[in-house]
């Protein structure tokens, strides 16, 4: 018996309608007023605002329901429990490791709390190069507010943890700014385990908020169920067809589901909310869908610290700085700098090398400091983004081509934190590349990344935002979707998830989607409602 | 670092095409059904001998590895159908002999390979102008670092105190 209360086990004894397809003995049909497929950022706000408004909802998710009790803080458990492909889903030229979360409150339950508003920079660009006049920050804020107040997104009162507090302190040295990260935590314990469930319930996730008010207002929750294609008569989506998957959620058992609702939400995140779509054969006007996808293609850089860095514990993203997206939205491609908490399974794959100097830096982990710099994808003709699409099992697949213009932005980022890092005290950085070496001073790295050559698997490239897909445009010919989140082409389907985005944000995107799905679900709910009466 | 791992080296597209046809040769000969890996015969072998290479200086040498080879097995069995075909593919290669020779230059059965020698190839993969065989020495190193590291046993050495008792 844990000593933290366990919403959700609470939950599912007083009744809450869940249902894990995993143990279905036979095929199951259902009916509703709204399907919603997945129960991250984008589901989870649209689940708890329909069922308030009265609708009756279905929520689909393809992970398993865990909570508290199950998120014991082991990287061995968590990444097959509650990441996409056991946190190794791979761009198709296995250049990029995605970071997705797959379980009941998707991405949410894994991320590491970092909320930001949409930039207003961003904003503007949605407004001059997507047709979307009404993206202002003015219009955006009563929904960021909202969000921010129902998750309780505020200022970290806590002190930055030494890894965050390096690229503060460096940063500094060097006249680069920095701001502190607000995080949507209750009661937060700073352990630093954000990233494999919250075992203390702090983290206002969609486990813990919204789709718990969904259940309670009489939703139902199916687990283990995959969305696998809509039948599209005309202009309507008919019904959905999900396959029920193994209690390990890797193969189908066999038993289907078939649902019906009169208006459905796709929400399944930005690779697996385009490949519904496709395998359903979905109308596609604009020729975009599943295009345009983005990523904020990451580049890591550790640093050994004299002092203990201890880079597992306390709150994993308090610091930042945006001083390398000031420059022009489509000139050189600007990035934005975070720390990344470390964990050993983690840090040991995404670090290049074997043997015996890789054992080395193990050794010295609790002295590693790590960052990362996120490449702000999108805005340059040069970075259309990835494309989604289907290998010959259904299942999706981002084809996401790195190019100069990116290995140019990621040589910068690399020689930027290198600087940062030695300006903060480092003894010693080591890019997270196959040809790096340790360098012991700026000068030295400074010369030596100059000539690093960047390429595929040669340089290590992550992502934990994948955006995109299905963007939103008021003009037909530039959009998959309108800037109401309705699919163009289809009566009865929207889009509330990352999806939407029409660029990358240059921020995390959890608030974003919150704040948009917010908006979007209210509108939706009052039209659903108005046809009804 | 003998005549064997240039000749590899010089292989270019025929090694590509040995990847392909390895793979496939490897499924088609077995019993398991399509897309369900198993880790065994002369694929675990390899792995019992690439594993030790890949934790030189992290693993005590001669220590038994049969626990992370399993954890190996347990983390592929966890990735999706068409992941696990890839992996397959990988491991159905070096299960060839004449793919083995070709690719690696471990000349004799995998049981005999010097953990040298196995390095010495998993640093010509590394930076390899065949994008497969980058991939494939990727998925190598993060399979058994991963499954090395996620096991409680190795944390000591690194420093990590691991979760708070308590909560755990």
């Amino acid at each position: 018996m844990s000593i933290v209360p366990d919403p959700i086990r609470a939950g599912l004894a007083k009744g809450w309608k869940v249902v894990d397809a995993s143990t279905l003995i036979d095929d199951r049909s259902l009916s509703a007023d709204v399907v919603i497929v997945g129960s991250g950022a984008g589901g989870g706000v649209t689940a708890e605002i329909l069922a308030r408004a009265g609708l009756n909802v279905i929520i689909v998710e393809e992970g398993a329901l865990k909570s508290s009790s199950d998120f014991k803080m082991r990287e061995s458990e968590a990444y097959p429990a509650l990441y996409q492909e056991s946190a190794a889903r791979k761009t198709s030229d296995k250049g990029i490791n995605i970071l997705q979360g797959r379980t009941v409150g998707g991405s949410t339950v894994v991320n590491w709390t970092s909320s930001f508003r949409t930039p207003p920079a961003t904003l503007d660009w949605w407004r001059r190069h997507h047709a979307l006049p009404g993206m202002t920050p003015d219009a955006l804020a009563p929904w960021f507010a909202m969000m921010e107040a129902r998750l309780q997104i505020a200022d970290w009162p806590g002190a930055p943890n030494e890894n965050n507090d390096v690229l503060r302190r460096g940063a500094d040295k060097l006249g680069i700014a920095t701001g502190l990260i607000r995080r949507n935590v209750n009661g937060c314990w700073n352990l630093g385990y954000c990233g494999m469930g919250c075992p203390t319930n702090a983290k206002q996730s969609m486990l813990v908020t919204t789709i718990p008010a969904a259940l309670e207002q009489g939703a139902t929750l199916l687990t283990r169920a995959r969305a696998e294609r809509f039948s599209i008569q005309g202009e309507r989506a008919g019904e959905l067809t999900c396959h029920a998957l193994d209690a390990a959620g890797v193969h189908t058992t066999g038993r289907k589901l078939t649902l019906r609702a009169r208006h459905y939400v796709v929400a399944g995140g930005a690779i697996n909310s385009p490949a519904l779509l496709l395998r359903s054969k979905a109308p596609d006007p604009s020729g975009l869908l599943g295009k345009r996808t983005f990523l904020h293609p990451t580049v890591i850089s550790a640093a050994f610290f004299p002092q203990r860095v201890e880079a597992w514990q306390g709150a994993p993203q308090t610091v930042y700085s945006d001083h390398f997206l000031q420059g022009a939205m489509d000139g050189p491609i600007g990035y934005k700098l975070e720390a990344p908490p470390l964990h050993p399974l983690l840090l040991a794959t995404t670090m290049s090398g074997f043997g015996a100097q890789h054992a080395q830096m193990m050794r010295e982990f609790p002295h590693l400091q790590g960052m990362l710099a996120l490449l702000r994808d999108g805005f340059h003709e040069d970075v259309p983004g990835g494309a989604v699409r289907l290998r010959a099992d259904g299942s999706p697949e981002l084809d996401y081509p790195l190019n100069d213009y990116l290995w140019d932005g990621a040589r910068r980022a690399l020689l930027t934190m290198a600087e940062i890092q030695f300006a903060a005290g480092a003894k010693e950085v080591l890019p997270a590349h196959e040809m790096a070496r340790r360098y012991r001073s700026w000068p030295e790295a400074r010369a030596a990344i100059a000539t690093l050559p960047q390429g595929l698997q040669l340089t290590r490239v992550a992502s934990a935002h994948v955006m995109g897909g299905c963007a939103m445009s008021a003009d037909e010919k530039l959009g998959v979707t309108t800037p109401d989140g309705r699919y163009w082409g289809l009566d009865n389907v929207s889009v509330h998830d990352g999806s939407l985005f029409p660029t990358s944000l240059g921020a995390n995107p959890q608030l974003s989607i919150y704040g948009l799905a917010a908006k979007l679900a209210s509108a939706l709910a009052t039209s659903l409602k108005e046809a009804r009466a | 670092m003998g005549t064997s791992r240039r000749t590899f080296l010089r292989a270019g597209g025929l090694a590509a095409l040995a990847l392909a046809a390895g793979g496939a040769l490897y499924r088609a000969n077995r019993d398991t059904a399509p897309h369900r890996f198993a880790l065994d015969g002369e694929a675990r072998a390899a792995l019992h001998a690439i594993a030790p290479a890949i934790l030189l200086g992290a693993s005590p040498p001669g220590a038994a590895l049969d626990a992370t080879i399993d954890a190996v097995h347990a983390a592929i069995l966890g990735l999706p159908p068409a992941t696990q075909k890839e992996v397959q593919d990988l491991f159905g290669l070096l299960a060839l002999a004449p793919a083995r020779r070709l690719l690696t230059g471990v000349s004799g059965g995998w049981e005999h390979a010097r953990t040298e020698d196995v390095s010495a190839f998993l640093q010509d993969w590394r930076l390899h102008r065949l994008g497969l065989l980058r991939s494939a020495y990727h998925a190598l190193h993060d399979l058994v670092l991963g499954a090395w590291y996620a096991q409680e046993s190795s944390w000591a050495a690194t420093g990590y105190p691991g979760p708070m008792k308590e909560l755990a």
